[in-house]
């Protein structure tokens, strides 16, 4: 769907620019993983008690979602697509079915590896991280953004921007319901609603808000 | 009967009460929707429609079963510090099984879930069973906790649904219940239902319901 509109915008920089500006603007907001696609949803609600917090889980997400669906996106052109492996001489090989283990596997093994950098290069960051950063293998959000990407047959360059822009999107969501938890400890909250049964319903209204984006172009 | 009974007893290694608890006890009390807030993201994306729904509460108790089973199998092989990884394995090809299987037998089903279906390998119900129950307890045990976690979870899924379907568009299962005005029928259809919040207000009010019920599960601070 994406490539025809950007081989009409190869003719002037700009128009690419524009046509990447626009993919980003909707990942962030009009698509937002969160609370359009409810993806991530298990950390969403378990690790937004605090904003500090929050905004950690949300670096780390954006972090490995931006390395991740572009790679993900190098192993499913080169080497799962039907065709893929022509180059082996199997032009009629299709390993697509085995997508979901690889990018399964490529995530695991991306967060392992970026545990590893961390620790070593950057340990003050890796130690703000620390316990987040297993937990995103199992984030739906980032696989569900390999899973997109493969759907929507992005190329290189818009799973780049995609990566980025759904967890830049993740990112803001959790961030915010993170600082609207902190003030309902100054609401009074039926008992029995208090807790969980509160905090759905507060996703429910930010994600009403997040509808008015739906439909926005640049 | 009894005397058969009392042998699968025996060679599984299980006792009556304990297959109870293993099988009911998430089906209220330690719910894994409404208890831990695990697998939420798929509760609420599919249930605009009760058969999307019931497809994927199946998806999802196969898998849960089976993965349980398997991972309790090999518990004694995994090496801790890779424990992850193994069971995501498990989980992922199991998860293709069933994709292969919706793909083939009910391909219109499988454009609808569109990426549901994959995701549920990360549905933390199904890794934290992995980790908390089946790493730990014999693998017929874990079979029937993974059936009962299943179940637990469609609980949650089918009654959101009902209602979203039932109230939204005045259909079940595609079967008119409620004539909608447009179709000269009476019932005006809510599409705030169908839209993607109202089910986290269905789910946000269902806890409330269960809280209620059962006063102790509400979380202190």
């Amino acid at each position: 769907m994406g490539t025809a509109d950007l081989e009409t915008g190869t003719g002037g920089k700009r128009l690419v620019g524009e046509y990447y500006l626009n993919l980003f603007i909707k990942a962030v907001f009009v698509e937002n993983m969160a609370l359009v696609f409810f993806l991530g949803m298990c950390t969403f609600l378990a690790i937004s008690k605090r904003v500090e917090t929050a905004i950690g889980l949300g670096v780390a997400v954006v972090l490995v979602q931006t390395i991740t669906v572009p790679l993900n996106n190098l192993i499913y052109q080169h080497l799962l697509q039907k065709g893929a492996l022509a180059w082996m001489g199997l032009p009629e090989m299709d390993l697509s079915f085995l997508g979901m283990v690889s990018y399964i596997g490529v995530i695991a093994a991306m967060v392992q590896i970026m545990e590893m950098i961390m620790d070593r290069y950057f340990p003050a960051l890796q130690h703000a991280l620390g316990i987040f950063l297993p937990l995103i293998t199992v984030n739906c959000a980032i696989l569900g953004a390999s899973l997109f990407m493969v759907e929507r047959s992005y190329d290189f360059g818009e799973s780049l921007v995609f990566g980025f822009g759904s967890g830049i999107g993740w990112a803001l969501a959790i961030v915010a319901l993170a600082a609207i938890r902190e003030r309902m400890k100054y609401a009074e909250v039926p008992e029995g609603l208090q807790g969980l049964g509160i905090t759905f319903i507060s996703v429910g209204l930010m994600s009403l808000g997040f509808m008015a984006f739906s439909g926005v172009r640049l | 009967m009894s005397g058969i009974t009392e042998t699968i007893k025996q060679r599984v290694g299980i006792s009556g009460p304990q297959a109870r608890e293993a099988l009911l006890a998430p089906l209220f009390d330690y719910n894994p929707v409404t208890r831990f807030v695990l697998g939420v993201c798929s509760a609420l994306a599919v249930t605009t429609s009760l058969d999307t729904a019931l497809v994927m509460c199946l998806a999802v108790i196969v898998v849960l079963s089976f993965s349980n089973t398997a991972i309790s199998a090999i518990r004694h092989q995994i090496p801790h510090s890779i424990r992850i990884i193994v069971q995501m394995t498990v989980i992922a090809s199991l998860v293709i099984v069933v994709d292969q299987f919706i793909k083939a037998y009910a391909f219109d089903m499988s454009k609808s879930l569109s990426v549901f279906v994959g995701l549920i390998i990360t549905n933390c119900i199904i890794l934290g069973r992995a980790e908390a129950y089946a790493m730990k307890n014999p693998p017929a045990l874990s079979f029937l906790d993974g059936l009962g976690n299943g179940l637990g979870y469609s609980i949650i899924l089918i009654s959101v649904a009902t209602i979203r379907e039932l109230f939204g568009s005045g259909t079940l299962l595609g079967y008119t219940l409620l004539p909608s005005v447009n179709n000269g029928g009476w019932y005006y259809p809510n599409g705030l239902l169908l839209l993607p919040p109202s089910a986290f207000f269905i789910i946000g009010l269902l806890i409330w319901a269960l809280r209620t019920w059962k006063p102790e599960q509400v979380e202190k601070d």
